[in-house]
C-alpha cells in the first residue's frame, strides 16, 4: 500500500466494519433511507420481484402454445396473460432495472459522489415505482386487462371491458419514477463529478446513463398524456382516439411510439453502459474508441427521437412518410454498429478472463448483433410489409430487450455484486447460469424468427397446425431459461451468507467505485477522492489493488 | 403445395418473389455480419486470454482511421437496405391499372367480403388467378389486420376510413388470411381463406352463387331514398355538385386545395361534410354519420363511382387512384 488512495480505501478511518449496510437495523431504516445504495437495493428487491411474476406469465404463455389449438387457457385468459407480461416486464423490469437498480448504486460511486443529488426525491422515485407496480399487481388481483402493453385504441377505450383505467393509470405513476430518476442523474452528472472528473474521465456507464436520462426526461411525459387520454376517452366519452366519437386511432399510435420507440433506448443505452465497464474490466483495456462509445450514446438518445413511426408502416401512413421513417432508422443503427466493432476490438491485445459477468458480456454482443441486424429488416419496408405484427417482430425485440438487457443486467449484477454486498457469489454456478440462459434464450428466441416469416401473427392464443414444431422448440427453450434465471436467484441469497467476503477491487478494475470499501460506507468515501487518471487507466492504482485480492 | 425453401412461406402471389428475394439477400448480408463479429470475438477472446506471459495488456496507437471505416461501411450498408426496401415497397403499393375491387370489412371476429358483382362472402375470398384484386378494407369497430403470409401483403384496417391492398395471385389454391392487428378475445380466430381459382372455375363460381342485388345497384336505391338526389341532381341549379363522372377526377375545395376523389374522400363527404367543401357551393349537406352503417356506405360510394359524365358515353374503367392514395 503505497498511494493516498489505497491507503484511504482500504483502512477507513471511522469505525472499523461499519458499512451502509449496517449502519442502521430495522425495516423503517429501509424504508425511510435516503442513501442511494439502500434504495437501489431496495429496486433491486422490487424489480426482482415483478421480474419473476413476467416471467411466470411467460412460461405460462409458451406452456399454452405447446399445441395449436388453445387448450390451455380460454382466449380472454391468454390476452390478459400477454398484456400483463409486456406491461410488467416493460414498465415494472426492464425500464426501472439497470437505470434505478445499478445506476441507483453506481453513478454516485462513480462520480466520486456522496449520493445523488436529491436523495429525497430518488427515494420519492422509489415510492412512486411502488404504488406504480401495486396498482399492477390490483389489476391482476381483480381480474386483469386485456389490451397489450401497446393499449391499440379504440379497443382500449371503447371495445375492452377489462381494467384499462387502472392500468393506464399504474403505467403513468411509475412514468413519474422514471421522469424524476432521469432528473436527479442528469443534475447528478453535471453537479457532483469528484475533482479532476472531466468529461472525458467519465466511466462509459455514465455516458450510457446520462443518455438514458435525457431520454426519460423527454419522452415519458408523451406517454403519460397518451395514458391519460385513454382513461379520459374512457371515462367520459371524449372521442381523441375513437372515430366513433369523432377522434384518430392512429393518434394513439403516434403518441404512444413517440414515448415507446425512445423507451427501448431507455433499456438499452445503460445496458450498453454495463457491457463497456464489463468489457474493459476482464480484458484489462481502455475501451477501444472510448470518445466515439461516448457520443454514440448521445446519437442514440437523440436519433431515438425522430424515428417512432417505423412500428406504423402498415397502419395506413402515406409511402412517402414511411419512406422517410424508414431512411431514419437506418441512421440509428450506425452508434449500435460503432459500440459493437468498438467492444470488439477492445479485447484485441488485451488480457482476457471469462468471469461470469465476462460471458454475459460477450453473450451480450452475439445477442445484440443478432437483434440489432434484425431491426434492420424490419426498418426495410419491402419486408416490413411482410413480417410486420408476427412473430418475427417478437423474436427481435427479446433478442434487444431479452437476450441484449437482461443478459447486461445479469453481467452488471455479477460485476457488482461484490461492491453491493460486500460478498462475492460462486463463480462455477453462475458461469453455469450464463450458459443456461444463453442455450435456453437462444432455443426460445431463433424459432420465432422462423416463425415470422412463415406469417404466424403475434398475440395469438391459438394457431395453424404446421406452426407446432417450431413453437415446441420455442417451449423447450424457455425453461431451460426460466432455469437459467432461477439459479442465480438462489446462489445469490446463498452468496449474502456464505460465500468469502470481497476486497474493495476483487477485479483489478477501475473506476472510483473500486476505490473505497465493499461495501461502502454511507458517505461512500472518507476523503473526496481526486482523478488524475483517464479513465479506464489507473494502472499504478490497479497493480496496487491487485496484492490486495 | 411444397414449400420453395425451407422456413419460407409458399409464394403465392406476383410479389411474393420480390419480398423474399430482398429478405435473403439481408440474411446473406446479417448472417455473414453476425458470423463474422461474433467470430472475432470468440477468437479474440481465446487468443488474449489472461495467462501467465498476458497478465497485462499489450500496448498499441489505436488507429482512428478504423472508427471511420466502420461508421461509413455499416451506413452504406443500411442505406442499400433502405433503397431496395423502398424499392419493394413501391411495387407493392402501387395499385395496378386494370384491377378487379374487392370490398372487406372486418368486425370482431370475422372478415366480410364483398364482390362488385354482388356476392358477399364470410371469411373466404374467392379470386382469380393471373388477375390484380384490389382490397378496398375497413373496419366496423376496432383496427384490424389483413395479412396473407403466402401473398406477403399485410394491411391494417381502419375503423375511420379506407386502406387499399393488392396483390395478384399466381397459384391456383387455398391461402390462409390471418388478422395480424390485435383485436380482442378471438383475435387468434379471425382467421379465413383466400380460395384462389382458373378464371373458368371463377366465373363457374360467380354465376353459381345467390347473388344480391350489385352494391351500386343498391346504392343507387339509397341514393335516392335517403333523399340524395334532392341536392345531387343532374343538371344545372342543384344545391349540391353534379356527382356524375366526378369520381377519379380533381375537384377544388374552398380552401383553395385540390384532391382527387376516391372512395375515402366519397365517405368523408358522407359523414363528416364539413370536412372539404367544394369551391362555389354552401356547406349545407347534412351529416349522415350514425343514419348509414360500413354495408350502405359502401354501396353509396360504388354507386357514385359507377356514375359516368354523360359526355364520356359508356365510359371506361374509373382510372386507379394514384400510387399513394393507397396509404392516404
Ligand atoms: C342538403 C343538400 C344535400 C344533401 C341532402 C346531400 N348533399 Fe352531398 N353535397 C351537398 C353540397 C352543397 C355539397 C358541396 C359542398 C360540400 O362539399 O360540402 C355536397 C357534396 C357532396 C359530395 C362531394 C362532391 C364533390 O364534387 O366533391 C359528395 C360525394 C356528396 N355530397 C354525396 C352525398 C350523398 C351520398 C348524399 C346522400 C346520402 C348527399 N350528398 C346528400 C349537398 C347535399
Ligand atoms: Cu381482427
Ligand atoms: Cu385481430
Amino acid at each position: 500500500m503505497t498511494t493516498d488512495a489505497i491507503d484511504s480505501a482500504q483502512t477507513p478511518r471511522h469505525e472499523e466494519g461499519t458499512n451502509y449496510i449496517n449502519a442502521e437495523y430495522g425495516l423503517l431504516s429501509w424504508l425511510f433511507t435516503i442513501d442511494h445504495k439502500r434504495i437501489a437495493i431496495l429496486y433491486m428487491i422490487s424489480v426482482t420481484a415483478l421480474f419473476f411474476v413476467g416471467g411466470i406469465f411467460a412460461l405460462l404463455l409458451r406452456l399454452e402454445l405447446m399445441t395449436p389449438q388453445g387448450d390451455l387457457f380460454t382466449s380472454d385468459t391468454y390476452n390478459k396473460l400477454f398484456t400483463l407480461h409486456g406491461v410488467v416486464m416493460i414498465f415494472f423490469f426492464l425500464i426501472p432495472a439497470v437505470p434505478s437498480v445499478l445506476g441507483n448504486f453506481i453513478l454516485p460511486l462513480q462520480l466520486g459522489a456522496r449520493d445523488l443529488a436529491f436523495p429525497k426525491i430518488n427515494l420519492l422515485s422509489w415510492y412512486l415505482y411502488v404504488i406504480g407496480a401495486l396498482m399492477g399487481v390490483v389489476v391482476m388481483l381483480l381480474g386483469g386487462v386485456d389490451t397489450g402493453w401497446t393499449f391499440y385504441t379504440p379497443f382500449s377505450t371503447t371495445y375492452s371491458n377489462t381494467w384499462v383505467v387502472p392500468t393506464v393509470l399504474a403505467g403513468f405513476i411509475a412514468g413519474f419514477s422514471s421522469i424524476l430518476t432521469g432528473l436527479n442523474f442528469i443534475v447528478t452528472i453535471h453537479k457532483m463529478r469528484a475533482p479532476g472528473l472531466t468529461w472525458f474521465r467519465l466511466p462509459l456507464m455514465v455516458w450510457a446513463l446520462y443518455g438514458t436520462s435525457l431520454i426519460q426526461l423527454l419522452a415519458t411525459p408523451v406517454l403519460g398524456i397518451a395514458l391519460l387520454l385513454i382513461a379520459v376517452e374512457r371515462l367520459w366519452q371524449v372521442g381523441i382516439f375513437n372515430p366513433a366519437l369523432g377522434g384518430d386511432p392512429i393518434l394513439f399510435q403516434h403518441l404512444f411510439w413517440f414515448y415507446s420507440h425512445p423507451a427501448v433506448y431507455i433499456m438499452i443505452l445503460p445496458a450498453m453502459g454495463v457491457i463497456s465497464e464489463v468489457i474493459a474490466c476482464f480484458s484489462r483495456r481502455k475501451i477501444f474508441g472510448y470518445k466515439f462509445v461516448a457520443f454514440s450514446s448521445l446519437a442514440i438518445a437523440f436519433l431515438g427521437f425522430l424515428i417512432w413511426a417505423h412500428h406504423l408502416f402498415v397502419a395506413g401512413i402515406s409511402v412517402y412518410s414511411a419512406m422517410i421513417f424508414s431512411f431514419l432508422t437506418m441512421f440509428v443503427a450506425v452508434p449500435s454498429a460503432i459500440k459493437t466493432f468498438n467492444w470488439t476490438s477492445t479485447l484485441y491485445k488485451g488480457s482476457v478472463s471469462y468471469e461470469a459477468p465476462m460471458l454475459y458480456a460477450l453473450g451480450f454482443i452475439g445477442m445484440f448483433l443478432i437483434g440489432g441486424l434484425t431491426g434492420l429488416f424490419l426498418a426495410t419496408l419491402g419486408i416490413d410489409i411482410h413480417v410486420h405484427d408476427t412473430y418475427f417482430v417478437v423474436a427481435h425485440f427479446h433478442y434487444v430487450m431479452v437476450g441484449s438487457v437482461i443478459m447486461a443486467y445479469f453481467a452488471g449484477i455479477h460485476y457488482w455484486w461484490p461492491k453491493m454486498t460486500g460478498r462475492m457469489y460462486p463463480e462455477w454456478w453462475a458461469r453455469l447460469a450464463a450458459l443456461l440462459v444463453f442455450v435456453g434464450f437462444n432455443l426460445t428466441f431463433f424459432p420465432q424468427f422462423l416463425l415470422g416469416y412463415l406469417g404466424m401473427p403475434r398475440r395469438y392464443h391459438a394457431y395453424v397446425p404446421e406452426f407446432q414444431v417450431l413453437n415446441v422448440m420455442s417451449t423447450a427453450g424457455a425453461t431451460i431459461l426460466g432455469a437459467g434465471y432461477l439459479l442465480p436467484l438462489i446462489y445469490f441469497v446463498w452468496a449474502l451468507k456464505y460465500a468469502p467476503r470481497a476486497s474493495a477491487n476483487p477485479w483489478g478494475a477501475s473506476g472510483l467505485e473500486w476505490h473505497t470499501p465493499s461495501p461502502p460506507t454511507t458517505h461512500n468515501f472518507e476523503d473526496t477522492p481526486t482523478v488524475t487518471w483517464e479513465a479506464y487507466d489507473e494502472k499504478a492504482w490497479l497493480k496496487e489493488a491487485e496484492k490486495n485480492v | 403445395m411444397p414449400n420453395n425453401l425451407p422456413f419460407m412461406p409458399n409464394q403465392g402471389s406476383t410479389l411474393a418473389p420480390h419480398v423474399d428475394a430482398l429478405y435473403l439477400v439481408l440474411v446473406a448480408i446479417c448472417a455473414f455480419m453476425t458470423i463474422a463479429i461474433s467470430g472475432a470475438v470468440v477468437f479474440l477472446a481465446l487468443k488474449y486470454k489472461r495467462q501467465p506471459g498476458n497478465e497485462e495488456p499489450q500496448d498499441y496507437k489505436p488507429s482512428t482511421a478504423l472508427e471511420a471505416i466502420w461508421i461509413v461501411v455499416p451506413l452504406a450498408t443500411f442505406m442499400l437496405f433502405f433503397v431496395l426496401g423502398a424499392i419493394v415497397f413501391f411495387k407493392a403499393r402501387r395499385m395496378p391499372d386494370s384491377s378487379m375491387d374487392v370490398w372487406a370489412t372486418g368486425r370482431q371476429w370475422m372478415w366480410k367480403f364483398q364482390h362488385p358483382t354482388g356476392q358477399t362472402e364470410i371469411n373466404t375470398l374467392h379470386v382469380p388467378v393471373g388477375r390484380p384484386v384490389r382490397m378496398i378494407m375497413t373496419s366496423e369497430d376496432v383496427i384490424h389486420d389483413f395479412y396473407v403470409p403466402d401473398f406477403r401483403v399485410h394491411t391494417d384496417v381502419l375503423p375511420n376510413r379506407y386502406t387499399y391492398n393488392w396483390f395478384e395471385a399466381t397459384k391456383p389454391g387455398r391461402y390462409h388470411i390471418f388478422c395480424s392487428e390485435y383485436c380482442g378475445t378471438e383475435h387468434s380466430k379471425m382467421i379465413g381463406t383466400v380460395v384462389v381459382m382458373e378464371p373458368d372455375d371463377y366465373q363457374l363460381w360467380l354465376s353459381g352463387g345467390t347473388s344480391e342485388g350489385s352494391p351500386a345497384a343498391e346504392g343507387k336505391k339509397l341514393f335516392e331514398s335517403m333523399a340524395c338526389v334532392t341536392c345531387h341532381a343532374a343538371g344545372t341549379g342543384s344545391r349540391g355538385p353534379n356527382l356524375e363522372g366526378v369520381f377519379g377526377t380533381p375537384v377544388k375545395l374552398a380552401s383553395g386545395q385540390v384532391v382527387t376523389v376516391d372512395e375515402n374522400y366519397v365517405r368523408e363527404s358522407i359523414l363528416n361534410p364539413q370536412a372539404k367543401i367544394v369551391s362555389g357551393f354552401d356547406p349545407i349537406m347534412p351529416t349522415f354519420q350514425g343514419q348509414v352503417n360500413e354495408a350502405q356506405i359502401m354501396q353509396l360510394v360504388s354507386y357514385i363511382k359507377s356514375l359516368k359524365a354523360p359526355e364520356t358515353g359508356r365510359p371506361e374503367a374509373a382510372p386507379a387512384p394514384p400510387a399513394n392514395a393507397a396509404a392516404k
